[in-house]
Protein backbone atom coordinates (compact mmCIF):
# COMPACT_ATOMS: atom_id res chain seq x y z
CA UNK A 1 0.00 0.00 0.00
CA UNK A 2 1.96 2.95 -1.20
CA UNK A 3 0.86 6.47 -0.58
CA UNK A 4 0.22 7.79 -4.05
CA UNK A 5 0.80 11.47 -4.76
CA UNK A 6 -0.24 14.44 -2.70
CA UNK A 7 -3.74 15.34 -1.68
CA UNK A 8 -4.76 18.47 -3.49
CA UNK A 9 -8.43 19.03 -2.76
CA UNK A 10 -11.24 17.71 -0.65
CA UNK A 11 -12.80 16.13 -3.71
CA UNK A 12 -9.78 13.99 -4.15
CA UNK A 13 -9.84 13.12 -0.47
CA UNK A 14 -13.43 11.92 -0.50
CA UNK A 15 -12.77 10.06 -3.71
CA UNK A 16 -9.88 8.35 -2.10
CA UNK A 17 -11.91 7.46 0.95
CA UNK A 18 -14.63 5.96 -1.19
CA UNK A 19 -12.03 4.12 -3.15
CA UNK A 20 -10.61 2.77 0.08
CA UNK A 21 -14.02 1.62 1.26
CA UNK A 22 -14.58 -0.13 -2.03
CA UNK A 23 -11.21 -1.76 -1.72
CA UNK A 24 -11.97 -2.95 1.78
CA UNK A 25 -15.32 -4.57 0.96
CA UNK A 26 -13.71 -6.17 -2.02
CA UNK A 27 -10.97 -7.55 0.15
CA UNK A 28 -13.47 -8.82 2.72
CA UNK A 29 -15.36 -10.51 -0.03
CA UNK A 30 -12.17 -12.06 -1.27
CA UNK A 31 -11.45 -13.22 2.29
CA UNK A 32 -14.87 -14.86 2.37
CA UNK A 33 -14.20 -16.48 -0.94
CA UNK A 34 -10.91 -17.85 0.33
CA UNK A 35 -12.69 -19.17 3.43
CA UNK A 36 -15.26 -20.99 1.30
CA UNK A 37 -12.61 -22.40 -1.02
CA UNK A 38 -10.51 -23.54 1.90
CA UNK A 39 -13.42 -25.32 3.59
CA UNK A 40 -14.63 -27.32 0.60
CA UNK A 41 -12.21 -30.22 1.00
CA UNK A 42 -12.43 -30.57 4.82
CA UNK A 43 -16.24 -30.50 4.72
CA UNK A 44 -16.34 -33.03 1.90
CA UNK A 45 -13.95 -35.29 3.79
CA UNK A 46 -16.05 -35.10 6.95
CA UNK A 47 -19.19 -35.98 5.00
CA UNK A 48 -17.49 -38.93 3.31
CA UNK A 49 -16.15 -40.05 6.69
CA UNK A 50 -19.61 -39.85 8.23
CA UNK A 51 -21.15 -41.89 5.41
CA UNK A 52 -18.40 -44.51 5.44
CA UNK A 53 -18.72 -44.87 9.22
CA UNK A 54 -22.50 -45.20 9.01
CA UNK A 55 -22.38 -47.97 6.42
CA UNK A 56 -19.74 -49.74 8.46
CA UNK A 57 -16.62 -49.38 6.30
CA UNK A 58 -14.78 -47.95 9.30
CA UNK A 59 -15.42 -50.09 12.37
CA UNK A 60 -16.76 -47.93 15.22
CA UNK A 61 -14.16 -49.23 17.69
CA UNK A 62 -11.41 -47.80 15.48
CA UNK A 63 -12.80 -44.71 13.79
CA UNK A 64 -16.16 -43.53 15.08
CA UNK A 65 -18.34 -41.21 13.00
CA UNK A 66 -17.94 -37.44 13.32
CA UNK A 67 -21.38 -37.20 14.87
CA UNK A 68 -20.34 -39.64 17.58
CA UNK A 69 -17.31 -37.52 18.34
CA UNK A 70 -19.41 -34.37 18.50
CA UNK A 71 -21.79 -36.19 20.78
CA UNK A 72 -18.88 -37.10 23.07
CA UNK A 73 -17.77 -33.47 23.23
CA UNK A 74 -21.33 -32.33 23.88
CA UNK A 75 -21.69 -34.89 26.65
CA UNK A 76 -18.53 -33.69 28.34
CA UNK A 77 -19.63 -30.10 27.96
CA UNK A 78 -22.94 -30.96 29.61
CA UNK A 79 -21.49 -32.65 32.67
CA UNK A 80 -18.92 -29.87 32.94
CA UNK A 81 -15.84 -32.07 32.73
CA UNK A 82 -14.93 -30.56 29.35
CA UNK A 83 -14.33 -27.09 30.78
CA UNK A 84 -12.33 -28.63 33.58
CA UNK A 85 -10.02 -30.43 31.14
CA UNK A 86 -9.65 -27.47 28.81
CA UNK A 87 -9.12 -25.11 31.73
CA UNK A 88 -6.35 -27.08 33.38
CA UNK A 89 -4.51 -27.72 30.10
CA UNK A 90 -4.70 -24.08 29.04
CA UNK A 91 -3.60 -23.02 32.50
CA UNK A 92 -0.53 -25.27 32.32
CA UNK A 93 0.42 -23.97 28.89
CA UNK A 94 -0.12 -20.41 30.04
CA UNK A 95 2.06 -20.79 33.13
CA UNK A 96 4.79 -22.58 31.22
CA UNK A 97 4.64 -20.00 28.47
CA UNK A 98 4.97 -17.13 30.93
CA UNK A 99 7.87 -18.69 32.84
CA UNK A 100 9.67 -19.80 29.69
CA UNK A 101 9.25 -16.38 28.13
CA UNK A 102 10.47 -14.54 31.24
CA UNK A 103 13.56 -16.72 31.42
CA UNK A 104 14.16 -16.25 27.69
CA UNK A 105 13.81 -12.46 27.95
CA UNK A 106 16.27 -12.24 30.85
CA UNK A 107 18.90 -14.53 29.36
CA UNK A 108 18.28 -13.39 25.79
CA UNK A 109 18.71 -9.71 26.64
CA UNK A 110 21.89 -10.41 28.59
CA UNK A 111 23.37 -12.47 25.78
CA UNK A 112 22.18 -10.04 23.11
CA UNK A 113 23.53 -6.92 24.77
CA UNK A 114 26.71 -8.06 26.45
CA UNK A 115 29.47 -9.76 24.55
CA UNK A 116 30.80 -11.21 27.80
CA UNK A 117 27.44 -12.75 28.66
CA UNK A 118 27.25 -14.24 25.19
CA UNK A 119 30.62 -15.88 25.65
CA UNK A 120 29.57 -17.13 29.07
CA UNK A 121 26.08 -18.45 28.39
CA UNK A 122 25.54 -18.99 24.72
CA UNK A 123 27.70 -22.10 24.18
CA UNK A 124 26.00 -23.79 27.13
CA UNK A 125 22.52 -22.85 25.98
CA UNK A 126 23.29 -24.04 22.47
CA UNK A 127 24.48 -27.35 23.90
CA UNK A 128 21.28 -27.73 25.92
CA UNK A 129 19.29 -26.92 22.83
CA UNK A 130 20.60 -29.98 21.05
CA UNK A 131 19.07 -32.22 23.72
CA UNK A 132 15.59 -33.22 22.53
CA UNK A 133 13.52 -31.47 25.17
CA UNK A 134 11.32 -34.50 25.80
CA UNK A 135 14.40 -36.29 27.11
CA UNK A 136 14.11 -34.13 30.22
CA UNK A 137 10.77 -35.69 31.13
CA UNK A 138 12.04 -38.55 33.34
CA UNK A 139 14.45 -36.26 35.15
CA UNK A 140 11.81 -33.65 35.89
CA UNK A 141 9.45 -36.31 37.19
CA UNK A 142 12.20 -37.66 39.39
CA UNK A 143 12.93 -34.19 40.75
CA UNK A 144 9.48 -32.74 41.04
CA UNK A 145 7.07 -35.66 40.98
CA UNK A 146 4.20 -35.93 38.58
CA UNK A 147 2.40 -32.88 39.94
CA UNK A 148 2.09 -29.47 38.35
CA UNK A 149 5.67 -28.23 38.83
CA UNK A 150 7.21 -30.86 36.56
CA UNK A 151 4.59 -30.26 33.84
CA UNK A 152 4.93 -26.50 33.91
CA UNK A 153 8.73 -26.79 33.88
CA UNK A 154 8.56 -29.09 30.85
CA UNK A 155 6.43 -26.60 28.95
CA UNK A 156 8.63 -23.70 30.02
CA UNK A 157 11.69 -25.52 28.67
CA UNK A 158 9.91 -26.01 25.36
CA UNK A 159 8.86 -22.38 25.15
CA UNK A 160 12.24 -21.05 26.25
CA UNK A 161 14.36 -22.02 23.26
CA UNK A 162 12.49 -20.49 20.32
CA UNK A 163 11.85 -17.28 22.28
CA UNK A 164 15.46 -17.06 23.41
CA UNK A 165 16.97 -17.76 20.00
CA UNK A 166 14.74 -15.31 18.17
CA UNK A 167 15.26 -12.59 20.75
CA UNK A 168 19.04 -12.93 20.59
CA UNK A 169 19.11 -12.92 16.81
CA UNK A 170 16.73 -9.95 16.82
CA UNK A 171 18.95 -7.94 19.14
CA UNK A 172 22.24 -8.81 17.49
CA UNK A 173 20.76 -8.26 14.04
CA UNK A 174 19.70 -4.64 14.58
CA UNK A 175 20.88 -2.45 11.73
CA UNK A 176 24.08 -0.69 12.80
CA UNK A 177 23.04 2.26 10.66
CA UNK A 178 20.00 2.92 12.82
CA UNK A 179 22.13 2.71 15.93
CA UNK A 180 24.39 5.38 14.43
CA UNK A 181 21.40 7.66 13.97
CA UNK A 182 20.57 7.19 17.65
CA UNK A 183 24.16 7.99 18.58
CA UNK A 184 24.13 11.15 16.48
CA UNK A 185 21.28 12.34 18.70
CA UNK A 186 23.37 11.74 21.78
CA UNK A 187 21.45 8.76 23.15
CA UNK A 188 23.21 6.83 25.92
CA UNK A 189 23.35 3.05 26.00
CA UNK A 190 20.12 2.67 27.94
CA UNK A 191 18.22 5.03 25.65
CA UNK A 192 19.66 3.27 22.61
CA UNK A 193 18.36 -0.04 23.90
CA UNK A 194 14.94 1.34 24.69
CA UNK A 195 14.41 3.52 21.66
CA UNK A 196 16.28 1.73 18.89
CA UNK A 197 17.34 -1.82 19.69
CA UNK A 198 14.17 -3.12 21.35
CA UNK A 199 11.73 -1.82 18.74
CA UNK A 200 13.99 -3.13 15.99
CA UNK A 201 14.17 -6.56 17.66
CA UNK A 202 10.43 -6.74 18.26
CA UNK A 203 9.42 -8.54 15.03
CA UNK A 204 11.89 -11.31 15.64
CA UNK A 205 10.82 -11.57 19.29
CA UNK A 206 7.18 -11.94 18.30
CA UNK A 207 8.03 -14.69 15.83
CA UNK A 208 9.78 -16.42 18.73
CA UNK A 209 6.72 -16.03 20.94
CA UNK A 210 4.48 -17.63 18.36
CA UNK A 211 6.69 -20.61 17.73
CA UNK A 212 7.26 -20.88 21.49
CA UNK A 213 3.53 -21.09 22.05
CA UNK A 214 3.26 -23.81 19.42
CA UNK A 215 5.91 -25.81 21.21
CA UNK A 216 4.13 -25.15 24.50
CA UNK A 217 1.05 -26.97 23.18
CA UNK A 218 3.22 -29.83 22.01
CA UNK A 219 4.84 -30.17 25.39
CA UNK A 220 1.64 -30.04 27.36
CA UNK A 221 0.55 -33.18 25.52
CA UNK A 222 3.78 -34.91 26.45
CA UNK A 223 3.51 -33.70 30.04
CA UNK A 224 -0.08 -34.85 30.41
CA UNK A 225 0.55 -38.16 28.68
CA UNK A 226 3.09 -39.15 31.28
CA UNK A 227 0.73 -38.79 34.19
CA UNK A 228 -2.20 -36.56 34.88
CA UNK A 229 -5.67 -36.88 36.30
CA UNK A 230 -7.07 -33.94 34.37
CA UNK A 231 -6.49 -32.20 31.10
CA UNK A 232 -6.84 -32.89 27.40
CA UNK A 233 -3.72 -35.03 27.40
CA UNK A 234 -5.29 -37.13 30.13
CA UNK A 235 -8.31 -37.62 27.87
CA UNK A 236 -5.98 -39.09 25.27
CA UNK A 237 -4.71 -41.66 27.76
CA UNK A 238 -8.20 -42.29 29.05
CA UNK A 239 -9.47 -42.90 25.53
CA UNK A 240 -6.67 -45.35 24.89
CA UNK A 241 -7.25 -47.25 28.13
CA UNK A 242 -11.03 -47.41 27.79
CA UNK A 243 -10.87 -48.30 24.08
CA UNK A 244 -12.90 -45.26 23.09
CA UNK A 245 -11.38 -43.63 20.01
CA UNK A 246 -14.08 -40.94 20.09
CA UNK A 247 -12.55 -39.53 23.29
CA UNK A 248 -9.10 -39.48 21.70
CA UNK A 249 -10.29 -37.77 18.55
CA UNK A 250 -12.41 -35.34 20.54
CA UNK A 251 -9.33 -34.41 22.53
CA UNK A 252 -7.26 -33.99 19.35
CA UNK A 253 -9.90 -31.71 17.87
CA UNK A 254 -10.04 -29.64 21.05
CA UNK A 255 -6.26 -29.28 21.00
CA UNK A 256 -6.47 -28.06 17.44
CA UNK A 257 -9.14 -25.50 18.27
CA UNK A 258 -7.50 -24.06 21.40
CA UNK A 259 -4.07 -24.10 19.82
CA UNK A 260 -5.32 -22.20 16.82
CA UNK A 261 -7.22 -19.79 19.04
CA UNK A 262 -4.21 -18.96 21.18
CA UNK A 263 -2.05 -18.49 18.09
CA UNK A 264 -4.69 -16.21 16.64
CA UNK A 265 -4.55 -14.04 19.77
CA UNK A 266 -0.78 -13.71 19.44
CA UNK A 267 -1.18 -12.96 15.77
CA UNK A 268 -3.53 -10.10 16.62
CA UNK A 269 -0.96 -8.74 19.06
CA UNK A 270 1.69 -9.07 16.39
CA UNK A 271 -0.43 -7.28 13.84
CA UNK A 272 -1.06 -4.42 16.21
CA UNK A 273 2.57 -4.13 17.27
CA UNK A 274 3.96 -4.38 13.76
CA UNK A 275 1.59 -2.11 11.85
CA UNK A 276 4.67 -0.36 10.53
CA UNK A 277 6.08 -3.42 8.83
CA UNK A 278 6.27 -3.82 5.12
CA UNK A 279 4.97 -7.32 4.82
CA UNK A 280 1.72 -8.27 6.46
CA UNK A 281 1.93 -10.83 9.21
CA UNK A 282 2.17 -14.35 7.87
CA UNK A 283 -0.45 -16.71 9.17
CA UNK B 1 30.01 27.86 14.39
CA UNK B 2 33.44 27.46 12.94
CA UNK B 3 34.98 24.12 12.28
CA UNK B 4 38.64 23.33 12.11
CA UNK B 5 40.18 20.07 10.99
CA UNK B 6 43.88 19.85 11.83
CA UNK B 7 46.18 17.13 10.49
CA UNK B 8 43.57 14.41 10.58
CA UNK B 9 44.71 10.94 9.53
CA UNK B 10 42.88 7.67 9.86
CA UNK B 11 43.92 4.10 9.18
CA UNK B 12 41.85 0.95 9.24
CA UNK B 13 43.73 -2.24 10.18
CA UNK B 14 47.07 -0.70 9.32
CA UNK B 15 45.92 0.58 5.94
CA UNK B 16 45.76 4.32 5.76
CA UNK B 17 42.51 5.79 4.43
CA UNK B 18 43.22 9.51 4.74
CA UNK B 19 46.44 11.29 5.43
CA UNK B 20 46.99 14.63 7.07
CA UNK B 21 43.85 16.51 6.15
CA UNK B 22 43.50 20.09 7.37
CA UNK B 23 40.92 22.72 6.54
CA UNK B 24 38.94 25.44 8.18
CA UNK B 25 35.27 26.30 7.76
CA UNK B 26 34.01 29.77 8.62
CA UNK B 27 30.66 29.97 10.41
CA UNK B 28 27.87 29.69 7.86
CA UNK B 29 30.09 28.42 5.10
CA UNK B 30 29.23 25.48 2.86
CA UNK B 31 32.27 23.30 2.29
CA UNK B 32 32.23 20.53 -0.26
CA UNK B 33 34.52 17.53 -0.02
CA UNK B 34 34.93 16.07 -3.44
CA UNK B 35 36.89 13.04 -4.52
CA UNK B 36 36.74 9.75 -6.32
CA UNK B 37 35.61 6.72 -4.38
CA UNK B 38 38.14 5.43 -1.90
CA UNK B 39 39.69 8.85 -1.34
CA UNK B 40 38.40 8.93 2.24
CA UNK B 41 35.69 11.59 1.95
CA UNK B 42 33.26 9.81 4.24
CA UNK B 43 36.06 8.94 6.64
CA UNK B 44 36.75 12.62 7.20
CA UNK B 45 33.06 13.33 7.72
CA UNK B 46 32.62 10.52 10.22
CA UNK B 47 35.61 11.81 12.14
CA UNK B 48 34.07 15.29 12.30
CA UNK B 49 30.74 13.88 13.46
CA UNK B 50 32.29 11.94 16.34
CA UNK B 51 30.84 8.63 15.13
CA UNK B 52 34.42 7.55 14.50
CA UNK B 53 36.94 8.43 17.18
CA UNK B 54 39.88 6.40 15.99
CA UNK B 55 41.57 9.17 14.05
CA UNK B 56 44.77 11.05 14.70
CA UNK B 57 44.87 14.83 14.72
CA UNK B 58 42.42 17.38 16.07
CA UNK B 59 38.98 18.52 15.16
CA UNK B 60 37.90 21.77 16.78
CA UNK B 61 34.36 23.08 16.80
CA UNK B 62 34.32 26.76 17.71
CA UNK B 63 37.86 26.34 18.95
CA UNK B 64 37.07 23.43 21.33
CA UNK B 65 38.83 20.20 20.53
CA UNK B 66 36.42 17.32 21.24
CA UNK B 67 36.15 13.76 20.02
CA UNK B 68 32.66 13.14 21.40
CA UNK B 69 29.45 13.51 19.43
CA UNK B 70 28.17 17.05 19.84
CA UNK B 71 24.53 18.07 20.30
CA UNK B 72 25.10 20.88 17.89
CA UNK B 73 26.05 18.59 15.02
CA UNK B 74 23.53 17.11 12.64
CA UNK B 75 24.21 14.31 10.16
CA UNK B 76 22.32 13.43 7.01
CA UNK B 77 23.30 10.03 5.68
CA UNK B 78 23.35 8.67 2.19
CA UNK B 79 20.24 6.63 2.96
CA UNK B 80 17.29 8.12 4.84
CA UNK B 81 17.84 5.77 7.81
CA UNK B 82 14.36 6.40 9.17
CA UNK B 83 13.13 4.26 12.03
CA UNK B 84 10.58 2.01 10.34
CA UNK B 85 8.49 1.60 13.49
CA UNK B 86 7.93 5.34 13.91
CA UNK B 87 5.65 7.53 11.85
CA UNK B 88 7.14 10.37 9.85
CA UNK B 89 6.26 12.82 12.61
CA UNK B 90 7.77 10.63 15.33
CA UNK B 91 10.88 10.17 13.25
CA UNK B 92 11.32 13.93 13.07
CA UNK B 93 10.76 14.43 16.81
CA UNK B 94 13.15 11.56 17.61
CA UNK B 95 16.12 13.75 18.50
CA UNK B 96 14.16 16.47 20.29
CA UNK B 97 13.96 16.77 24.03
CA UNK B 98 11.39 18.39 26.24
CA UNK B 99 7.65 18.86 26.16
CA UNK B 100 5.75 16.65 23.75
CA UNK B 101 3.52 19.40 22.42
CA UNK B 102 6.47 21.66 21.65
CA UNK B 103 8.27 18.83 19.95
CA UNK B 104 5.33 18.07 17.69
CA UNK B 105 4.76 21.73 16.87
CA UNK B 106 8.41 22.12 15.97
CA UNK B 107 8.48 18.95 13.89
CA UNK B 108 5.44 20.12 11.97
CA UNK B 109 7.17 23.35 11.03
CA UNK B 110 10.10 21.45 9.59
CA UNK B 111 7.91 18.93 7.82
CA UNK B 112 6.20 21.86 6.18
CA UNK B 113 9.59 23.22 5.19
CA UNK B 114 10.38 20.05 3.30
CA UNK B 115 6.88 19.93 1.83
CA UNK B 116 5.58 16.97 3.78
CA UNK B 117 3.15 18.57 6.22
CA UNK B 118 0.40 16.20 5.04
CA UNK B 119 2.42 13.04 5.54
CA UNK B 120 3.19 13.15 9.26
CA UNK B 121 1.07 10.08 10.01
CA UNK B 122 2.60 7.82 7.39
CA UNK B 123 5.12 5.09 8.08
CA UNK B 124 8.47 5.11 6.26
CA UNK B 125 7.50 2.12 4.14
CA UNK B 126 4.76 4.24 2.58
CA UNK B 127 7.21 6.88 1.35
CA UNK B 128 9.04 7.16 -1.94
CA UNK B 129 12.83 7.51 -1.87
CA UNK B 130 12.69 11.28 -2.29
CA UNK B 131 10.07 11.72 0.40
CA UNK B 132 12.02 9.55 2.82
CA UNK B 133 15.16 11.60 2.26
CA UNK B 134 13.18 14.78 2.83
CA UNK B 135 12.02 13.38 6.16
CA UNK B 136 15.65 12.62 6.99
CA UNK B 137 16.52 16.22 6.18
CA UNK B 138 13.73 17.49 8.40
CA UNK B 139 14.89 15.17 11.17
CA UNK B 140 18.44 16.51 10.97
CA UNK B 141 17.35 20.16 10.81
CA UNK B 142 14.75 20.08 13.55
CA UNK B 143 17.40 20.15 16.27
CA UNK B 144 18.83 23.32 14.66
CA UNK B 145 22.32 21.92 14.25
CA UNK B 146 24.97 24.58 13.96
CA UNK B 147 27.14 22.21 12.02
CA UNK B 148 25.43 20.05 9.44
CA UNK B 149 27.27 17.11 7.92
CA UNK B 150 25.98 15.53 4.74
CA UNK B 151 27.31 12.27 3.35
CA UNK B 152 26.28 12.04 -0.31
CA UNK B 153 22.75 12.84 0.78
CA UNK B 154 21.19 13.00 -2.66
CA UNK B 155 23.20 10.38 -4.51
CA UNK B 156 20.46 7.74 -4.47
CA UNK B 157 17.82 10.07 -5.90
CA UNK B 158 16.77 10.78 -9.45
CA UNK B 159 18.06 13.95 -11.12
CA UNK B 160 14.93 16.04 -10.63
CA UNK B 161 14.35 15.15 -7.01
CA UNK B 162 18.01 15.82 -6.44
CA UNK B 163 17.85 19.37 -7.81
CA UNK B 164 14.71 20.04 -5.83
CA UNK B 165 16.32 18.91 -2.59
CA UNK B 166 19.50 20.86 -3.30
CA UNK B 167 17.40 24.00 -3.54
CA UNK B 168 15.60 23.00 -0.39
CA UNK B 169 18.92 22.66 1.39
CA UNK B 170 19.96 26.14 0.22
CA UNK B 171 16.67 27.61 1.45
CA UNK B 172 17.15 26.07 4.83
CA UNK B 173 20.77 27.18 4.95
CA UNK B 174 19.78 30.76 4.11
CA UNK B 175 17.38 30.76 7.00
CA UNK B 176 19.52 29.09 9.67
CA UNK B 177 23.07 29.83 8.46
CA UNK B 178 24.45 26.50 9.64
CA UNK B 179 27.99 25.58 8.75
CA UNK B 180 27.68 22.74 6.26
CA UNK B 181 30.17 20.10 5.22
CA UNK B 182 28.97 18.16 2.21
CA UNK B 183 30.64 15.02 0.96
CA UNK B 184 29.82 14.26 -2.62
CA UNK B 185 31.12 12.74 -5.82
CA UNK B 186 28.83 14.89 -7.91
CA UNK B 187 30.81 17.84 -9.30
CA UNK B 188 27.70 19.76 -10.37
CA UNK B 189 26.20 19.40 -6.94
CA UNK B 190 29.35 20.65 -5.27
CA UNK B 191 29.59 23.65 -7.59
CA UNK B 192 25.95 24.54 -7.18
CA UNK B 193 25.95 24.42 -3.39
CA UNK B 194 29.40 25.16 -2.00
CA UNK B 195 31.44 28.22 -1.11
CA UNK B 196 34.58 26.18 -1.23
CA UNK B 197 35.40 22.77 -2.61
CA UNK B 198 38.11 20.62 -1.10
CA UNK B 199 39.46 18.00 -3.42
CA UNK B 200 40.80 14.77 -1.98
CA UNK B 201 42.96 12.61 -4.14
CA UNK B 202 44.95 9.44 -3.99
CA UNK B 203 44.96 6.42 -1.76
CA UNK B 204 45.31 7.24 1.08
CA UNK B 205 43.37 10.40 0.38
CA UNK B 206 45.25 13.66 0.70
CA UNK B 207 44.08 17.20 0.36
CA UNK B 208 44.95 18.11 -3.19
CA UNK B 209 43.40 21.48 -3.77
CA UNK B 210 40.93 23.99 -2.45
CA UNK B 211 38.75 25.76 -4.97
CA UNK B 212 36.73 28.80 -4.05
CA UNK B 213 33.51 29.20 -6.01
CA UNK B 214 32.98 32.94 -6.24
CA UNK B 215 29.70 32.83 -8.17
CA UNK B 216 26.91 34.58 -6.26
CA UNK B 217 23.79 32.62 -5.40
CA UNK B 218 21.35 31.74 -6.83
CA UNK B 219 23.65 30.05 -9.28
CA UNK B 220 22.71 28.95 -12.71
CA UNK B 221 23.41 25.26 -13.08
CA UNK B 222 24.27 25.71 -16.75
CA UNK B 223 26.32 28.91 -16.58
CA UNK B 224 29.65 29.34 -18.35
CA UNK B 225 31.37 30.31 -15.14
CA UNK B 226 30.41 27.05 -13.49
CA UNK B 227 31.55 25.21 -16.60
CA UNK B 228 34.97 26.81 -16.21
CA UNK B 229 35.09 25.65 -12.58
CA UNK B 230 34.08 22.21 -13.68
CA UNK B 231 36.99 22.03 -16.09
CA UNK B 232 39.35 23.05 -13.30
CA UNK B 233 37.91 20.46 -10.93
CA UNK B 234 38.02 17.69 -13.49
CA UNK B 235 41.61 18.49 -14.21
CA UNK B 236 42.61 18.42 -10.56
CA UNK B 237 40.75 15.14 -9.99
CA UNK B 238 43.10 13.75 -12.59
CA UNK B 239 40.74 10.99 -13.65
CA UNK B 240 42.80 9.88 -16.64
CA UNK B 241 45.80 8.94 -14.63
CA UNK B 242 43.69 7.05 -12.16
CA UNK B 243 41.96 4.80 -14.62
CA UNK B 244 45.08 3.92 -16.59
Amino acid sequence: MKHKGELTSTVVVTNRINEKKGERTKRDFRGGEALILGSIIPIALVIVWEILSRIGVFPAYQLPAPTTILETIRGMAQDGSLWNHIGITTFRVFLGFVFGTIAAIILGSLVGFYKRAEQLFDPMIQAFRSIPSLAWVPLFILWMGIGEPSKVTMIAVGVFFPVYLNLVSGITGVDRKLIEVGKMYGLNTFQLIKRVILPAALPSFLVGLRSGLGLGWMFVVAAELMGASKGLGYLLVLGQNTLSPETIIASIILFAIIGKLSDWILKLVEKRALRWQDSLVQS
Amino acid sequence: MSLEVRNVSRSFDGKQAVNNISFFAEPGEIIGILGTSGSGKSTVLRAISGLDRGYDGDIAINGNVEKEIQDTTGFIFQEPRLFPWLTVLDNVTFGLKGDKKDKIARAKVYLKNVGLDESGGLYPRQLSGGMAQRVAIARALVTSPEILLLDEPFSALDAFTKMQLQDLLLDVWKEYQSTIVLVTHDIDEAMYLCNRIIILRGQPGELHKEIKIKEPRPRNRASKQLAAYKAEILESLDLNVKTS
